[in-house]
Order: C-alpha cells, then structure tokens, then sequence
C-alpha cells in the first residue's frame, strides 16, 4: 500500500506532468494513436460489415473472422509488425488495426442483419428503395449495436496500445516498461493507474453515448 | 522451419507451461463462476456486484492489471501466479455474468415441477438448473478459453514463461521465424482446446443433440452480449 501512496505521489507532482515525455504527452500520443486507429478499422470494416448485413451474404464468414481473430495473441501481432516494420509508429498502428477490424466488421454485419425482418418488409411495402431500407431503417435501428462494435474495439486499441510500447517509443505504456525495467515499482503503478482511468473514461463515455442512440420502438 | 528443427524443445516445454496456466485459469475460473452466479440469482447486492465488476473490469487492460495485483493481492510481480489470477478475474467476469443470465430465464414451470416433485435445493441445482444452463455455460467457457490463451502470452512481458516469450524473445533477438511459431502454436492450441470444449460439451449434453447450427446461434449469441458491453474482456 505504501507503494500505492508513492505512485499517488508521483502522479500528483506536477513536474511528471510536462515536457516531451510527461504525462500530458504520453496520454496526448495514446488517445491520438487510439484515434488513428479505430477511425481507419472503421473506415476498412464498417462498409464491408453494412454491406453484408444489408444483402445478408457473408454471415458465417464473418462470423467466423471475429471468433478466429479473438484467439490472435496481441504480443505476437505487435512483436511481429515491429520486426518486420522497424520499430517505429507504423508498426504498432498497423498491428492494432488488424486488431480493431473484426469487432467493428461483426457488430456492422449483425447489427444491421439482426433488424427484424418485419420492420425492414414494411418499410419495402411502403415503397422504400433498397437504398432507403438501409439509411432510414436498419442504420438506425442499428446504430447502438455498432456503436458497440467501436467501443469493443476502441477498448481493446486502448489496451494493446499500452502493450505496443513494448517495442515502440509511445503512450501510457512507456511508464509500465520503464518501471519494470528499472524496478521502479511506484512508476509502474503509477502508469497502470493512468491506463486504467483513461480506459474507464472511454468506456463511460461511450456507455453515455451508447444509450443516447437507441431509438424508441 | 530451420529455427523451429534446432528449438523444438523449448517450444514443446512453452507449451506444456502454456497449457498448463490454461487448466489452472479454466478450473478456477469455473469453481468461482459458478457459484457466485447461482448466489447472485437470489442476493440482490451480489447481483450488483456482478454488473459493477463485469462491467468496469472488460474494460480494464490486462497489462496494467499484472502490475496491480501484486500491490492489491501482495503476491510477486514476475510469478505464474500473478497471471493466473489477474487472468481468473476476466474469466470469472465472463462466466459469471453469462450464467446469471442463464439462471435467470430458467423457465419457472420447470423449477416448480420439481419442486413440487419435492427434490431439495441442492439436488435441484446439480440435475435441474445447472444442466439446463450448461449449453450457456460451455460457449462462454469457449470465449474465455479464446482469450486467455491469447492473452497468457501477455505474461512475458514480466518474465513469466509462456508461448508469449517466443515473442519477447524473437523481438528481441530479432529471429522472425520465433514469433511466427508463437503465434501458429498459439492459435493452433486454442483451436484444439476450442474444440475439446466443444465435444466434452455434447457429450455432456446427450440430451441436447447439439447441432452445429445450434451451437454456432449459442455462441453467436454470446458474442453479441459483449458487443453490448454486458460481458467479454479486453487485452
């Protein structure tokens, strides 16, 4: 417990907080790379999973990917981007992208597949194009579960990025691994505290957000 | 290949280390699931507590977890032990949830039924309510097996031997062909574990002539319960 109490001091002194690799910086660079990342798994996965939804093709297939890809070891994808990327940022973003895809391409695809059939057929009989089906009614309906989709995967980014600092100069994690490698006990928890909070505050907030788009029925 | 023909041992000895966390994890994750997710079907504050804890803890990286442990539990930092338990807690927020799930929409004739056959509570639980749940049971199991094998390998990072030092150690080493191998077994035995879940499940379950269709819908299920962020975990 006298550890914890250091970490608390640690964080409360304001010195560790600027500069280059203060905790402003660190935290700047872990929300901007969680960010980059999570926008770009979106930008690949979201229309693939619409898409497949809308035309209900491909379920089992994706299915399949998100089951599979859930048993990929995030240490082996990140140590592997590095060697094969150098250990610059372009590795990590890389690995955590891979890593960001599956969650969002299954919400996408089984939020807009499971909209009842009822509701898609009427809003077809009331002389809606295919098109309009998809914007005005299963995107809607669909939206908290693929809200879902970018807070698992947001979480998850959050998570291996704290680990990506394993072979790449950035984020949070670097105080976790200066610490070990010091044995600077207080350093370590004191980064673990900051992971752990960012992490809560992010699922909160999409929580918040989660909630604001379910429609009524 | 020419690096897995000179250090097949080692990996072999990995894997048993890795398989054998795997157990650990698996048999205490069960022991303590379970029961709290019958508890909490009838203890209101239990039930909270399972909301609050499986809620909060998806969200909170397992790394970060491995450093706090230690402190909060006052075992050592770089010992199996810690990543058996950080590990066990995620399951148990897994299983937990899930099973109370599974409990709860028991259907309430069947329950009656035997209680007005007059069985006792216990006997109710082992040959009513547990096998009824079970189907829930076994495909949550499969989604925690998936992910503490993946995750095990995190533990190396703190020096714990698992398939996860391939990893640390081919970065650093700079030998490709040693991280692929962690991986390809990595995914390779959670396969097979998946898979021995999967029949020690039917075969548990005669009664249930598991189709695979069926399963998949079950498991399916599952997965969209933590895209809701009502259970599954983070790395």
């Amino acid at each position: 417990m006298d550890l914890l109490r250091e970490a608390l001091v640690w964080l409360a002194d304001g010195g560790n907080w600027a500069g280059p690799t203060g905790i402003t910086a660190r935290l700047g660079e872990h929300l901007m790379v969680t960010a980059i990342v999570v926008a770009l798994a979106c930008l690949l996965a979201m229309p693939i999973g619409v898409w497949a939804g809308h035309r209900g093709r491909g379920g089992d297939l994706i299915v399949g990917i998100a089951g599979a890809a859930r048993a990929l070891p995030t240490l082996g994808l990140l140590t592997l981007a590095a060697l094969a990327l150098g250990i610059g940022l372009v590795a990590p973003v890389v690995a955590l992208v891979v890593l960001a895809i599956p969650p969002v391409l299954n919400a996408a695809y089984s939020g807009i597949a499971t909209v009842q059939p009822s509701v898609t057929g009427a809003a077809r009989a009331v002389g809606m194009s295919s098109r309009q089906v998809l914007a005005q009614v299963q995107l809607p309906l669909a939206t908290p579960v693929l809200l879902g989709g970018v807070r698992s995967a947001t979480l998850q980014v959050i998570a291996t990025a704290t680990l990506a600092a394993y072979t790449s100069n950035t984020g949070l994690g670097r105080y976790i691994f200066a610490g070990l490698k010091a044995n600077d006990y207080p350093l370590l928890i004191a980064g673990s505290l900051l992971v752990v909070v960012v992490a809560l505050v992010v699922d909160a907030l999409f929580a918040v957000a989660q909630r604001f788009s379910v429609r009524h029925r | 290949m020419k690096w897995l023909s000179q250090n097949w041992p080692m990996v072999i000895d990995l894997t048993l280390d890795h398989l054998w966390m795997t157990v650990q994890i698996t048999v205490l994750t069960v022991l303590f699931a379970v029961p709290l997710a019958r508890l909490s079907m009838t203890n209101r504050w239990l039930r909270a507590v399972a909301v609050v804890f499986t809620n909060s803890l998806y969200a909170v990286p397992s790394l970060a977890l491995f450093m706090m442990v230690p402190v909060l539990v006052g075992v050592p930092l770089r010992s199996t032990t810690n990543v058996v338990i950080v590990l066990t807690l995620y399951g148990v927020a897994v299983i937990w949830r899930s099973t109370l799930d599974a409990f709860d929409t028991l259907p309430p004739r069947i329950l009656d039924a035997s209680d007005a056959m007059g069985v006792t509570r216990w006997r109710r639980f082992w040959s009513v309510e547990l096998p009824l749940a079970s189907p829930v049971l076994v495909s949550a199991l499969r989604v925690v097996l998936a992910s503490t094998i993946s995750l095990i390998t995190v533990g190396a990072v703190i020096g714990v031997p698992s398939l996860g030092l391939l990893f640390t150690d081919g970065f650093q080493r700079g030998i490709t062909a040693e991280v692929i191998t962690g991986i390809v077994v990595v995914v390779a035995l959670g396969w097979l574990l998946d898979r021995l879940v999967a029949v020690a499940g039917a075969a548990a379950m005669p009664w249930r002539a598991t189709t695979p269709r069926r399963s998949r819908r079950l498991a399916r299920r599952v997965q969209a319960q933590s895209l809701r962020g009502t259970d599954g975990s983070a790395a």
